[in-house]
């Protein structure tokens, strides 16, 4: 009885977020306020009756509701309850289910903090986050039914797969869609200002925070997916181009870009056109990641079934969403666009080369990422697209903007002054030159760490010298605004990545081993001693446990422990053991024994020494830190949108002559 | 005539983005024609199909009883089949967790000789799973056989 509830929950959700979706609309396109004071009522009962479904589904979870198609394929009674949590979004129905409860947060959110702007303007946001709502409630209703029954009610479910069963995989995908779904704010908000003909700077500026959260939640997603592919996946890579990892990082590039042009739009009202364009492709990579996740039109990792039925739908509705964005765009656009010129030498420029080469690099990753569906779809042959396109591709469009960035702040808007540029070029080079070559003794000459130390001195410097000069030049308290104190994070995040990059890609030293227990391999600058394999029970599986005694010039290190479970319906499932460290990390996952009747015998196994590679994840939590910063500025809280300075007035007045 | 700054910032912009868009294509076609991997079964390697790719890969059913693992080293050998083909294979490291008999496996590599050497061997991932481009080249490779979906399952956890 209770899942038919959470179906019905589901429906009235989608009742109300079509009364949110067209009534507010034609309000603001009649002028009726009425209509338009629909919108936030009907955003907080669509969210209560979504948190309701959820809540059903999560019950039906904890109580072992067979019963219910979903939880009986993705969860059984061995499981513990933390996991039997996590499973609600282990696969494709209840992902859906917490992408629109995400949806419903954020807009309850902006209805709660938008009291303040124009009612007009206000409503068709509203009214944009209710037709997205829309489309997943029915995507949810008519394909993806999470409360579909299951009779007779079966007396034991399957398995959450037991590669989700992993802290890092219990709060990956909702923080994940956090900044997915985030992005919805900042394409509302430009298909708003293309429905209304304008688009004020005080709009973007109130928009800018939302995006940034948004980009600070998807980068913390796809650091905590990365670090969980790591320990989890058994060899110790921590990104490999796969499909899944390119559709959610597609949007992060996009959301990058998208963060400094909304940046150039408010502060100097240039680019405007350009930014709602990324709004509209951020928010549009971000539903392809969803599907592509999902759905299983993709072979990889995370897809885990199909259904036909789910990929029109998911064509039509993408359809709709881009297709009649871009439409409304090219209508539109040339009524909002504008803005002040600016000299080849100024930030605008600056900001203006790093924006392209977010937007082509998203663009590569979206051709080798679609190019073998392409090839499907024209019968060109069964094609993968290995990674040494993107490894090749990648770093080459970045290099300008790393090139570039210490730079940035010091370039002024409109017009920069060739002197500070080159203080700063000989600062920073010196310095990225200096240490590159105290680097290349310790590194035996080797390019790729090299160049990883210099990036981070060049980048870190850059950042330095910025946060001098505020320091010599403003009165205190004024040095760093949040917004400033963002930026700087996450460009000293970006170099603390690069380096991290290129010292853990050109240094670990990895090796597959055969070792008979007693025996001992010696692996940048430590001893593995193999102590032979044991039993080992958990909640819900059996494993062969390794012992692995580490030492170091004779002195002990740690002991690790990896092991290789055996879940209830048999599925096996290697846990690499990690001794993580600032400099270095030690990992070392169980492959198989050599004589399967003899598990204290001999045994495979994979022994890696992985230095700097904790910077990685190091860099993209500084990188995250940098988004949630910039976004709690006190600027961005605006009084009234009407309250808008007399300049800020003039600006607009200019461009839009 | 001067130009208007307006005018010229316009082609400025345009110029910038004419020579990253044909600079970024050119490349990506060059790193697409060097990084693509076609799929191919055993029969279909056997009846010359793979012979102009030297990197390709390989996919199909691992023979039950065919693995053999050397005694000193890691190198372990097996014999992948479809319905009208079979392809002995060789690889060196540690096989995926759920790589066995009678399961689905998509391998990297290169043809020597009548071998097929594996740098990277992909195998199983879910039990309810199967790659939709294995099922549909293993369906094109021999439409006459069946086989059963439900039982032979692979996907991408990679393993090399």
């Amino acid at each position: 009885m209770i899942p038919e509830l959470g179906q019905l929950a589901l429906i009235l959700a989608l009742l109300l977020a079509l009364a949110q979706g067209i009534l507010p609309l034609i309000g603001a396109w009649r002028g009726n306020r009425a209509l338009m004071a629909v919108a936030r009522p009907a955003a907080a009962g669509q969210a209560v009756f979504v948190a309701m479904a959820f809540g059903i589904l999560v019950w039906a979870f904890l109580h072992f509701d067979f019963s219910v198609q979903y939880v009986a394929d993705n969860s059984n009674l061995e499981l513990p309850w933390y996991y039997r949590i996590a499973a609600v979004w282990g696969a494709h129905e209840g992902s859906l289910l917490l992408w629109i409860l995400i949806l419903n947060v954020w807009t309850v959110a902006l209805a709660a903090f938008s009291q303040k702007l124009p009612e007009v303007f206000a409503s068709r946001v509203m009214a944009v986050m209710g037709l997205v709502a829309v489309g997943f409630l029915l995507f949810t209703l008519l394909t993806s039914d999470p409360f579909g029954r299951l009779l007779p009610m079966p007396a034991n479910g399957a398995d959450l797969n037991p590669v989700l069963q992993d802290p890092g995989m219990t709060f990956h995908p909702p923080v994940l869609y956090m900044g997915y779904v985030g992005f919805s704010v900042a394409f509302a908000f430009s298909i708003a200002g293309l429905l209304g003909g304008e688009m004020e700077q005080a709009w973007v500026r109130w928009a800018r925070p939302w995006t940034n959260m948004a980009w600070g939640f998807l980068t913390l997603g796809i650091v905590a997916g990365s670090w969980w592919a790591y320990a989890e996946l058994g060899w110790g890579g921590w990104w490999f181009w796969d499909p899944v990892e390119n559709a959610s990082f597609m949007p992060w590039l996009v959301g990058l870009a998208l963060i400094h042009a909304q940046a150039v739009t408010e502060k100097r009202g240039s680019l405007r056109a350009w930014t709602i364009l990324l709004s509209i492709f951020a928010f549009s990579l971000s539903l392809l990641g969803t599907f592509l996740v999902r759905s299983g039109v993709l072979t990889s990792v995370h897809a885990f079934a199909s259904d036909p039925r789910r990929g029109v739908f998911i064509l039509a509705f993408l359809t709709v969403v881009v297709g009649g964005s871009l439409l409304l765009y090219a209508l539109r656009a040339p009524r909002v666009a504008g803005g002040k010129p600016f000299k080849v030498l100024s930030r605008e420029t600056a900001l203006l080369i790093g924006n392209l080469m977010f937007a082509v690099a998203a663009a590569m990753v979206l051709l080798g990422t679609l190019f073998p569906l392409i090839a499907d779809a024209l019968n060109l042959g069964k094609i993968s697209v290995g990674p040494p396109y993107f490894g090749l591709l990648f770093p080459l469009l970045m290099l300008p903007v790393v090139l570039l960035m210490p730079f940035g702040p010091f370039l002024r808007w409109n017009k920069g002054d060739p002197a500070v540029l080159k203080q700063v070029l000989l600062r920073a080079g010196i310095a990225a030159v200096a240490c590159a070559i105290v680097a290349a003794f310790f590194v035996k000459g080797q390019l790729k760490p090299i160049a990883g130390v210099a990036t981070l001195v060049w980048l870190g410097v850059g950042v330095l010298l910025y946060a001098v000069k505020r320091w010599r030049e403003v009165p205190a308290g004024r040095r760093y605004p949040a917004e400033m104190a963002g930026m700087l994070l996450a460009h000293l995040g970006m170099g603390v990545f690069v380096a991290g990059v290129l010292l853990t890609d050109s240094l670990s030293v990895t090796r597959d081993v055969r070792m008979a227990p007693g025996q001992t391999q010696h692996i940048g600058g430590y001893d593995f001693r193999f102590d032979g394999v044991q039993r080992t029970t958990g909640p819900n599986w059996r494993a062969d446990q390794g012992v692995i005694t580490v030492t170091r010039d004779g002195e002990s290190v740690t002991v690790m422990k990896p092991q290789k479970r055996t879940y209830p319906r048999g599925q096996v499932q290697t846990e690499s053991a990690v001794d993580a460290g600032f400099t270095r990390d030690l990992y070392v996952a169980l492959g198989e024994p050599m004589d399967a009747n003899n598990i204290e015998g001999a045994w495979s196994m994979r022994l890696y020494y992985k230095p700097f590679i904790r910077w990685i994840w190091g860099g993209g939590l500084l990188m995250m830190l940098g988004g949630f910063t910039a976004a709690a500025d006190k600027r961005f809280r605006i009084k009234r949108a009407a309250a808008s300075s007399p300049a800020e007035e003039l600006v607009l007045q200019e461009n839009n002559a | 005539m001067p130009m208007n700054p307006t005018r010229k910032r316009r082609l400025i912009v345009v110029a910038v983005v004419a020579v990253a868009a044909s600079l970024a294509i050119g490349l990506g076609i060059y790193a697409l024609q060097q990084n693509m991997n076609y799929l191919f079964t055993p029969s279909q390697v056997q009846s010359g199909q793979a012979s102009h790719y030297r990197t390709f890969r390989l996919g199909g059913m691992v023979k039950a009883g065919s693995i053999q693992r050397s005694d000193t080293s890691l190198k372990v050998t097996f014999t992948v089949v479809d319905a009208g083909g079979a392809m002995p294979v060789e690889y060196t490291g540690i096989l995926p967790d759920l790589f066995r008999g009678n399961q689905a496996v998509i391998a990297t590599g290169h043809m020597d000789n009548a071998r097929f050497i594996a740098t990277e061997v992909l195998a199983k991932h879910d039990a309810t799973y199967m790659p939709k481009e294995l099922k549909d080249a293993m369906a094109k490779a021999h439409a006459d056989k069946k086989i059963d979906e439900s039982g032979n399952a692979a996907s991408g956890v990679k393993g090399g």
